[in-house]
């Protein structure tokens, strides 16, 4: 099987967010693998090692990205694209990101395409979805499972908790829900076999794409911290009179109840 | 300005949900002279729902009802709504921001090879500049944004933009559209009921969540009866999922559900920023906790110390005497 992971390099969940100059300071973050697209990478490689074939893992980023496609590769995936856009986009939105990676699989054989169901930084969940639509794939959105079995997929769907059981067949793109797997920790044999596995970079001239044809239809304008909350109140006294004020600030100040 | 604004509603269970309204304010919010035409895909009778849509302030309606759209698919919906988008040309397209708003419209922004918003919780209009205001970083920050080529195509959060009052007295014209939905390669086998019975996790307006402290998923039993008689749901932090407390599907955080209910009831949870970019955009913030130290209380408007175990039984008592 041909399998493709579609991975975004994302801030760690565990930094705080400032703003500079109407930007976000990434100077001293750490960054990750998107949390979703390590449950994409996971499955793909559990899946290869059940069917067999080959996992490529592709971003589109800079030259920073290579760290988390050498993670992905150390996890066990076979090969890595990077489509370096550094030099030539300064803004893309979904609708360039889903562009870029239309032309990247032109001209690939695919079987099974997987993604997180939403980056944690811009969370907007449209890549997955768009690139499916350009590529005349069908697609399953926010999987817990995923069951291969000749030309037949039974997967599970969440749905806001509710779980659907679809049935569909090859090539498919899914996008990967959170329940779907452990991801594992790459090991130490790993980490030292994914420096030497292939690691492929592209610009956008590679794939017979020019500025112009993937220029941003949407474009921000302005980025900022939600107001600080002011400290709460503590309420006082046994639990009875803690509940009963609380009870009552409910019904008269906050106007909730 | 967009003259004819297309509004998807969304049907669960035979009813509109809320957040379809709330598309409708949004629309005329985007451009409150423009003309709103409703959408309604489903099977059987949706005429009622369609005369739902124009008393909360749709100029009228359009309904697609076929077998092949009792269970919602990206295919069947997509070919459904992209022939009345096809009929209607409109010049804005809004729809909820909900597992089925955030599956379809990816889809047909390529197939229309327009631009997409995500997620906006609020819209800003200054003359014919339209501003949409979305959560980035799971709510630790916001961005402002515009379109600036084509379409103007944009999902709202649902509970964040009040849909206009209801008014019975409003008429127009919900009419039946013929599509033919064929050739679906996903098939829905079977629909597993998980959730919490009645109100769902994102558009619930009060949310007694649980974290750690709880303990075990027998400790949530309070929790539920609390949620009950708030009319609300109960949602966890990653601990108490990944301590199997609860299902994943209740999870409240970077990683999980984003959720805004005006009411946020957070019991036994520290505070960890993944579970805090959640739900800190909730109107009213509660935070029962033994550790008077703990994170959540710094962005709780009402703190308690004490043992939820003892707390979280008074209140449902409290509550119920006083309703």
């Amino acid at each position: 099987m041909d399998i493709y992971v579609l991975l975004k390099r994302t801030f760690d969940t565990e930094e705080k967010i400032n703003i500079s100059n109407g930007q976000i300071e990434d100077d001293s973050a750490e960054f990750i693998i998107n949390p979703y697209d390590e449950y994409a990478v996971e499955e793909a490689i559990n899946q290869r090692d059940e069917h067999g074939g080959e996992v490529t893992v592709v971003t589109i980023g800079d030259e920073d990205s290579e760290k988390q496609l050498r993670t992905a590769l150390a996890m066990g995936a076979d090969k890595a694209v990077l489509i370096n856009t550094e030099d030539d986009l300064e803004d893309g939105d979904q609708f360039t990101t889903a562009k870029i990676l239309e032309a990247f699989f032109a001209d690939k054989e695919v079987d099974l395409i997987l993604a997180g169901n939403v980056a944690i930084d811009e969370a907007s969940g449209q890549v997955g979805p768009r690139l499916a639509e350009a590529l005349d794939m069908a697609y399953v959105t926010t999987i817990t499972d995923l069951k291969i079995d000749g030309e037949t997929i039974t997967i599970e769907k969440d749905v806001e908790g509710d779980v659907e059981i679809v049935e569909t067949a090859l090539p498919v793109l899914v996008t990967c829900q959170q329940g779907l797997n452990e991801p594992r920790y790459p090991s130490l044999p790993g980490i030292m076999k994914a420096k030497k596995k292939p690691l492929e970079e592209l610009e956008i001239d590679d794939l017979d794409l020019d500025e112009d044809d993937v220029a941003a239809k949407t474009k921000t304008v302005d980025v900022f911290l939600p107001p600080e909350k002011e400290a709460g109140k503590m309420l006082e006294g046994d639990p009875k009179q803690q509940v009963q004020e609380l009870v009552s600030l409910l019904k008269t100040e906050a106007k909730v109840l | 300005m967009s003259r004819k604004i297309l509004v998807i509603g969304e049907v669960k269970d035979e009813a509109l949900r809320n957040v379809s309204f709330e598309a409708i304010a949004a629309a005329k919010k985007v451009n409150p002279n423009g003309e709103v035409v409703g959408l309604i895909c489903g099977n059987g009778e949706l005429t009622p729902l369609g005369e739902e849509m124009v008393q909360y302030g749709a100029d009228r309606v359009i309904t697609v009802a076929h077998e092949n759209l009792q269970n919602y698919t990206s295919e069947g919906y997509g070919q459904a709504v992209m022939a009345v988008i096809e009929e209607q040309a409109p010049d804005a397209i809004v729809m909820g921001h909900t597992a089925i708003g955030k599956d379809l419209t990816p889809k047909l922004a390529s197939k229309l090879n327009t631009g997409l918003i995500s997620d906006a919780v609020d819209i800003e209009v200054d003359g014919d500049r339209v501003q949409f205001v979305r959560p980035i970083y799971s709510g630790k920050a916001f961005e402002k944004k515009i379109i600036t080529d084509g379409l103007t195509f944009f999902t709202i959060r649902p509970n964040n933009i009040a849909p206009l009052e209801k008014d019975p007295s409003r008429t127009g014209d919900v009419s039946e559209k013929t599509v033919d939905v064929a050739d679906i390669r996903t098939i829905i086998k079977e629909v597993v009921r998980k959730a919490s019975e009645g109100v769902d996790l994102s558009e619930a307006n009060v949310i007694v969540a649980g974290g750690r402290g709880v303990k075990s998923a027998e400790g949530f039993k309070p929790l539920y009866e609390l949620a009950e008689v708030l009319g609300g749901a109960v949602g966890a932090s990653r601990g108490a999922c990944d301590a199997e407390y609860c299902d994943y599907s209740l999870q409240i955080g970077q990683t999980g559900k984003v959720v805004t209910p005006d009411l946020y009831i957070a019991v036994g949870i520290s505070g960890a920023i993944q579970h805090l970019a959640g739900m800190s955009n909730s109107k009213v913030i509660v935070a029962i906790n033994k550790d008077p130290e703990a994170t959540i209380f710094q962005i709780a408007d009402y703190g308690i110390v004490g043992d939820l175990f003892d707390i979280v039984p008074l209140l449902i008592e409290e509550i119920t005497r006083l309703k």
